[in-house]
């Protein structure tokens, strides 16, 4: 009876976090697989929480890599599969923003400041960069260092 | 009685901070010594009434006493211990109280060890961070009170999320925490100085451990959360580019920018604004990631129960401090004139540009992290932000850091060459393109990233011990032998500190590059190939374990005919809050770990397995391990002690002397 028990709560449990990828969803040719898996890893879960298609137990996941290697057994080539799917739902399902319109900005961010913080600091630095003033030794100072260089 | 007593003292605890944060201030302003004493006694006040509270919600969730709602919500009677106690922590209200605990905590420290502080500055010091008290026991006494009572208790809690139920989640948040709010710290220094108007040597000094110690507890506390996530959720990853992770992850770029900038302020009295800059930014950060982990504007997979009106009163936390001390800063900043002069090259200029990379690659994550909320705000647009992203903005910015880091650590203060630093560092270069043409040659048609890692490692890790060795000046092998031995713990901190972050970096590459991994439905007593080794999968049972259902599967591994592993990945069931766990069985070694996690049973009677072979997963957490270890060696260097003691002039003159 406790076999039972213990056996019918387990079949209802839902999916755990870990059963991403099944074995029957994937591919017999391991390039092709391996372009799905890349692709899928791009694609967000539309229902998770910030989980990419290949990470996520959700149903729609699941459907959603059975979708990309259809299409990629079908002869569509890796941005192919992206456009169908973004076509579908959005641009929310890419986890790389696409640099283009205000993305730009997204992009060029970090570049851009890098640029700025090191002109910045060059100039700061060149500040502080006084060169030393070298004057020369005054006539007092050279008799006394001849002096002092005379002694044994 | 106990809860109430718990519930009393924290209310105690608010106007205590409040007297801390008025009082002192004023006494600072007035030069009044008598005011300005109520600073310490103040700050230990608070720090015992908010462990009293603490311990009293300890013992209401140890005792189950469902007569809680924040008992109710996260603890069960079959409970492990463990989880019970560390359930305090576990949600939100209970980690609001660890993160004030902490809070005051610091406070209560700078009051002990702060005895050679000038009074107004130690005075406004405890203000400041008294402050920082009050609007958080504010928060928590308005919107998230921990001691609120049901007027109906129910028989039996609803449990701890299980994911939460794991030895690593329980002291993870914790040592955060000791993260987030030691930046407080340099946080008071920083607007305590704006106050005072001087920033000097000694600044430089004092504000140094306390960053130092925050950031090795942040580094302590993101492996630990990494290391969870690498074992618990299943599918071998250890970082994810989730919004709360780049929330622990910003305040640490910027702390170890702080910490770097500080020495410059400390030996150069250069810098200072931008070191006090960077102070504010560090602690604004953290309110940031608070405001993150705790609003819900963002999703992410680790939020916090959230609710709005939190959001909006941690906003108002984060603008009122970052605000107000930016606003202060941009009056007062002008005044802190720098002395230190220092050519281009030289020891100043190499830490410019070390803060330079890690402010602009915190910035990237910052920006990377609340693009999706910038873009449905401006012009609503949904869109994603994730790890492919991040992976290529970030990393340029390793790179850099590696690169430079060993020529930098070379670099002697006002004016230094770069091929004198490179002459000492020529064998580390050459032996690091060596290493990594080796695995390049031997990694045929994989990507670059492995080698590159390899390079930069070994790179790191040999510049870090010859900018040790060349410490130890000139001389026979046995005479510079025994002078390595007597450096000062800072030396050898800095050296053991960079080190790590070479170990880190090959180990992130290694493990992003080389990764093995098997997915395929075994039957029990079949066997298939993993790498160079033989897997066989002998048996599934169904276990029963104190408060979940297990499947546990048994795997044995096999290099050869010699067994080398039993391996038992289990499926649990938590009955109680209905949710299924992952738990990874892992077997792990020097250069690999082995990692299997078991699927579900399919049609045919086999079962679906999962199974990687992750290279150099050990080195990852080593190498957050060593930067730790690093930073803790640096601040048990006796100079630390004999600046915050100052009690025997004579070891005073001797560390002048050195």
């Amino acid at each position: 009876m406790r076999r039972l028990v213990l056996a019918l709560l387990l079949a209802l449990a839902p999916l755990g976090a870990a059963h991403a990828v099944q074995p029957d969803e994937i591919l017999g040719d391991p390039v092709m697989e391996a372009r799905a898996r890349a692709i899928s890893a791009d694609l967000r879960c539309p229902v998770c929480q910030g989980e990419s298609i290949d990470d996520s137990s959700a149903p729609i996941s699941r459907d959603l890599r059975l979708v990309v290697r259809e299409r990629l057994v079908a002869g569509d080539t890796d941005a192919e599969v992206m456009d169908f799917i973004v076509a579908r739902f959005g641009e929310f399902v890419l986890f790389n923003p696409p640099a283009r319109g205000a993305n730009l900005i997204l992009w060029l961010a970090g570049p851009g400041l890098l640029l700025i913080g090191g002109f910045g600091a060059f100039a700061y630095v060149r500040r502080r960069a006084v060169p030393a003033p070298v004057a020369d030794l005054s006539e007092a100072e050279a008799t006394r260092l001849a002096e002092v260089m005379k002694r044994p | 009685m106990i809860v109430e007593l718990g519930h009393f003292a924290l209310v105690l605890a608010f106007g205590v901070a409040l007297v801390q944060t008025v009082v002192p201030m004023w006494g600072a302003y007035r030069r009044n010594a008598a005011l300005m004493a109520v600073a310490e006694p103040a700050a230990i006040l608070q720090f015992v009434l908010v462990l009293a509270s603490f311990a009293a919600l300890t013992y209401a969730f140890v005792t189950s006493d469902f007569s809680l709602q924040v008992v109710v919500q996260n603890s069960h009677t079959l409970k492990p211990m463990l989880y019970k106690v560390s359930g305090v922590w576990g949600n939100h209200e209970g980690s609001l109280l660890l993160w004030v605990l902490i809070l005051a905590l610091f406070g209560a420290c700078a009051a002990w060890f702060g005895g050679n502080l000038p009074p107004t500055l130690k005075a406004r010091v405890l203000a400041v961070q008294g402050s920082i008290g009050v609007a958080f026991l504010m928060f928590m006494l308005f919107t998230s009170n921990p001691f609120w009572r049901l007027e109906v208790p129910p028989l039996n809690g609803q449990d701890l999320n299980p994911l939460l139920q794991d030895p690593g989640l329980a002291f993870h948040p914790p040592f955060l925490y000791l993260g987030y709010v030691g930046l407080s710290m340099s946080f008071s220094f920083a607007v305590a100085a704006l106050i005072e108007g001087r920033v000097d040597a000694a600044w430089g000094r004092w504000v140094r451990p306390w960053t130092l110690a925050a950031w090795v507890f942040l580094t302590i506390g993101i492996a630990l959360g990494s290391w969870w996530a690498y074992y618990e959720l299943g599918w071998g990853g250890f970082w994810f580019w989730d919004p709360v992770e780049n929330a622990s992850f910003m305040p640490w770029l910027l702390a170890g920018a702080l910490l770097h900038s500080a020495i410059v302020v400390e030996k150069r009295e250069s810098l200072k604004a931008w070191t006090i800059l960077l102070a504010i930014m560090a602690f604004g950060f953290s309110l940031i990631g608070t405001f993150i982990v705790r609003s819900g504007v963002i999703t992410s997979v680790h939020a916090f129960a959230n609710d709005p009106e939190r959001g909006v009163f941690i906003l108002m936390i984060l603008g009122f401090f970052t605000g107000g001390a930016l606003i202060l800063f941009a009056l007062r900043a002008g005044s802190m004139e720098a002395k230190g002069v220092f050519a281009l090259v030289s020891r100043e200029s190499a830490l410019v540009v070390n803060n330079l990379l890690l402010a602009v690659s915190c910035f990237v994550v910052f920006i990377g992290t609340i693009w999706p909320l910038i873009a449905e705000l401006g012009w609503g647009a949904k869109l994603s932000v994730g790890e492919p992203f991040f992976n290529a903005a970030f990393a340029p910015f390793v790179v850099g850091l590696a690169v430079l880091l060993p020529v930098g650590a070379m670099m002697p203060w006002k004016r230094g060459e770069v091929g004198r630093a490179l002459r000492a560092l020529w064998p580390a270069a050459v032996l690091a393109l060596a290493v990594g043409a080796l695995v390049w040659a031997m990694q045929t048609g994989r990507s670059s990233m492995g080698p590159i890692g390899v390079v930069l490692g070994v790179w790191v890790v040999l510049g870090a011990g010859i900018d040790l060795w060349t410490r130890t000046g000139r001389g026979a092998v046995g005479a510079r032998l025994a002078r390595l031995r007597r450096l000062p713990r800072a030396d050898w901190g800095k050296s053991v500190a960079h080190a790590g972050m070479g170990v880190t970096v090959f180990a992130v590459a290694a493990m992003l590059s080389w990764k093995v991994e098997d997915i395929r439905i075994v039957q029990i007593g079949a066997s298939f190939p993993l790498g160079k080794y033989e897997v066989t999968l002998t048996s599934v049972d169904q276990v029963q374990g104190p408060n979940y259902l297990s499947t546990m599967a048994t795997l044995e591994v096999r290099d050869g005919t010699t067994l080398i592993a039993t391996m038992q990945p289990e499926k649990r069931f938590y009955p109680v809050a209905a949710m299924p766990t992952t738990e990874a069985a892992i077997q792990s070694g020097l250069l690999r770990d082995l990692y299997i996690v078991i699927g579900d049973e399919q049609a045919n009677g086999g079962w679906a397995v999962r199974s990687y072979v992750e290279p150099f997963a050990m080195w990852l957490w080593g190498g957050a391990i060593i930067m730790a270890l690093g930073g803790g060696l640096s601040l048990t260097d006796r100079r630390y002690r004999v600046a915050a003691g100052a009690r025997r002039m004579a070891d005073a003159s001797a560390v002048a002397a050195e």
